[in-house]
């Protein structure tokens, strides 16, 4: 069995302008040891599906489906036994690291208290764990500076600091919401090589959501791609970056300034991303593809295996009524 | 270099802030923040100089100083030949009819109480209160459509648009003037990638078809490779290295170069897994107290006790390339 297993989860929020159904029907699952990448735009419902899984949803929302790890379904747990699972078994790295972290404490009492919630530890051990926790994420004399506030730290190193705190416990899952959007590209490298060497030494499955498909590429195994609170293609990196059988995708793809290419137009996906209470009736990327045709805007495409992703040898779900070959082609012509 | 007369010369700018308040006793000497240490460039028309740094470096505050939003401390900025240290506000105004400015933000940097038409005639009623309103009102539709917002959005207000669309009405509100040079801080970073694209290649066509010279200011190094011809990295304040976009990607000289360029992750997962990264170790060091000698030597992979010593002066080591360091 899986260690995470993620079955038609939804989630719907209560707004004034009726119900607006952020994530819809994603599904997927998450052995030891692997990376996830969750890839979407702003408003996609990527961070939803993370928040709903930690039982952190507004009051407003509320989640269905089944989120199972190690066979308990996160959704209905009872808040006690959510809470010995949350923080300890599965961790969670928020994206703003200075708005996640108290401003009143320091961070000896952030990390300490999380040791003595979980582990029953007494202040001192605790104090002397999360002083090599820091040490274990290369924040410089972590003894020293574990007795400081939030802001006395750099953005980077205040991330750092948000890793080594979802790490106290060694989880067995670790959930990454954009953990290195807010920061610089060398401090984004650091954080990432981090990253791999502790999944190399814990074996921790990692879920990464980001907007940037260079992050997903150098570490993750499996990716989702997601539009409109929909899953719009899912499946392994691989085949994702070199078989791309959505027009999404092929569209995210093509839409990133590359190093290695010369001087040419960037493929920019026209409009702008959907608003989530009008989604259009067929599938939420129509208004917006260069291949879609009458059938597109009217039915909303299954999420289905593929049939022809040439060349790839994993299965890939992809939910589109245009054929995977005929994207693919597309990809080709715009140099994707 | 054969290059027309520059639009823009700047030689040895610097902005230096006064830390107030930091120091104990009144009579304890002030602590400055170099932001800016000694910047030197040339801009020519049409041309796109991008300008790249980590954050802190120094790049925003370089371009408001380039237009007097911040003042400059020491050096010289050359506006077609006019030395621009030290001139009056009326001086300044004249400039602002040909250097605009787009900015980082685009919500924030737009008045919410304004309409669209309002925010984009602004420049013209500023710059020429004697044009007449039915004019002012053809150029604001004119420039609407180039940037691709239509006529029936001129009485909306800015919180009815979207983040890539308040970035085309800053676009539009640059451009209505006319200017020669458009200084651009951060004009994507706020944005999806797929907006991001848009707005790029607006920018590009906008240039083609108005003749612009662009400042392109960015922290993505993959960006600055598609919009520039030419590419200043900036560290804590000081050049590291101004070269030709060429020369900087396909042959980068400085180690900080190198070290940024490593970082950029590609989506490509086999040479994404196989690459070896130039980690960077450490943060930035603090601007009020850089290093000695070369201000980069504290994190660099290479550094010699030289490297403490003397500072490097940016110096032309071909003719496509110019870095700031002892090694090279």
């Amino acid at each position: 069995m899986a260690l995470i297993e993620v079955n038609k989860l939804s989630v719907r929020f209560q707004t004034p302008d009726g119900l607006l159904t952020a994530v819809n029907d994603i599904s997927f699952s998450l052995e030891r040891g692997q990376t996830l990448g969750i890839v979407g735009e702003s408003g996609s419902g990527k961070s939803q599906t993370v928040l709903a899984m930690m039982g952190l949803l507004a009051i407003n929302g509320s989640a269905s489906g089944q989120a199972r790890f190690d066979g308990q379904d996160l959704l209905t747990l009872p808040a006690p036994e959510l809470n010995r699972i949350r923080g300890n078994r599965v961790a969670m790295i928020f994206q703003d690291p200075m708005t996640s972290l108290n401003p009143y404490l320091t961070v000896e009492r952030q990390m300490t208290e999380v040791l003595e919630f979980h582990k029953g530890m007494t202040r001192a051990a605790a104090r002397a764990r999360s002083v090599q926790a820091l040490d274990a994420v290369k924040i410089p004399e972590a003894a020293r500076r574990v007795g400081m506030y939030p802001h006395e730290f750099s953005g980077g190193m205040r991330q750092r600091v948000m890793i080594a705190m979802a790490l106290l416990c060694e989880p067995e899952v670790l959930i990454a919401d954009e953990p290195t959007t807010a920061l610089d590209v060398t401090v984004q490298a650091q954080i990432i090589a981090l990253l791999r060497e502790l999944q190399r030494d814990f074996g921790t499955a990692i879920v990464m959501i980001t907007h940037d498909l260079g992050v997903v590429a150098g570490l993750c195994d499996e990716v989702m791609v997601l539009y409109g609170g929909r899953v719009m293609e899912q499946g392994s990196a691989e085949s994702v970056f070199y078989h791309p059988s959505h027009p999404y995708t092929v569209g995210l793809l093509g839409a990133i300034p590359r190093l290695q290419q010369g001087q040419q137009a960037l493929v920019a996906i026209p409009g702008a991303p959907p608003n989530m209470a009008q989604l259009p009736p067929g599938c939420p990327f129509s208004e917006r593809c260069a291949l879609a045709d009458a059938r597109c805007v009217q039915t909303r495409p299954a999420l289905a295996r593929s049939q022809t992703a040439e060349g790839a040898q994993a299965t890939v779900l992809r939910a589109c009524h245009i054929s995977a070959s005929d994207v693919l082609r597309h990809a080709k012509e715009v140099g994707v | 270099m054969s290059l027309p007369a520059p639009l823009l010369s700047v030689r040895d700018l610097k902005v230096h802030f006064e830390m107030k308040g930091e120091s104990i006793w009144p009579w304890t000497p002030a602590r400055w923040l170099k932001a800016v240490d000694g910047v030197s460039f040339d801009i020519a028309p049409g041309e796109t100089l991008g300008i790249v740094g980590e954050s802190g470096c120094g790049k925003s505050t370089l371009a408001r100083a380039m237009l007097n939003l911040i003042p400059a401390t020491a050096g010289s900025i050359k506006w077609q030949g006019q030395e621009l240290y030290g001139a009056s506000p009326p001086v300044w105004q004249t400039v602002h009819k040909s250097v605009q400015m787009i900015f980082q933000d685009p919500l924030a940097s737009l008045d919410p109480r304004m309409t669209i038409g309002q925010i984009i005639a602004e420049p013209l009623r500023t710059h020429y209160p004697a044009m007449p309103a039915s004019e002012v009102m053809h150029k604001v539709r004119a420039m609407m459509e180039q940037v691709g917002l239509t006529e029936q959005q001129i009485n909306r207000y800015p919180h009815e648009f979207s983040g890539g669309q308040c970035q085309r009405i800053g676009i539009a509100r640059a451009l209505v003037m006319e200017p020669k040079l458009v200084i651009c801080d951060e004009p994507v970073s706020a944005l999806d990638v797929s907006i991001q694209a848009q707005i790029i290649n607006l920018l590009m066509e906008l240039q083609s078809r108005m003749g612009l010279a662009l400042v392109f200011i960015a922290h993505d190094l993959a960006v600055v490779k598609h919009i520039s011809q030419r590419v200043m990295v900036m560290y804590l304040g000081r050049t590291m290295e101004l070269a030709d976009k060429q020369a900087i990607y396909r042959n980068p000289s400085h180690p900080y170069t190198q070290a940024l360029l490593s970082a950029i992750p590609t989506p490509d997962p086999r040479r994404e897994r196989h690459k070896t990264l130039q980690l960077l170790q450490g943060d930035l060091p603090s601007p009020i107290n850089p290093p000695s000698g070369c201000i980069f030597r504290t994190r660099c992979p290479k550094a010699v006790p030289q490297c403490a010593g003397q500072r490097p002066e940016l110096r032309a080591l071909n003719p496509d390339t110019q870095a700031a360091c002892h090694l090279l």
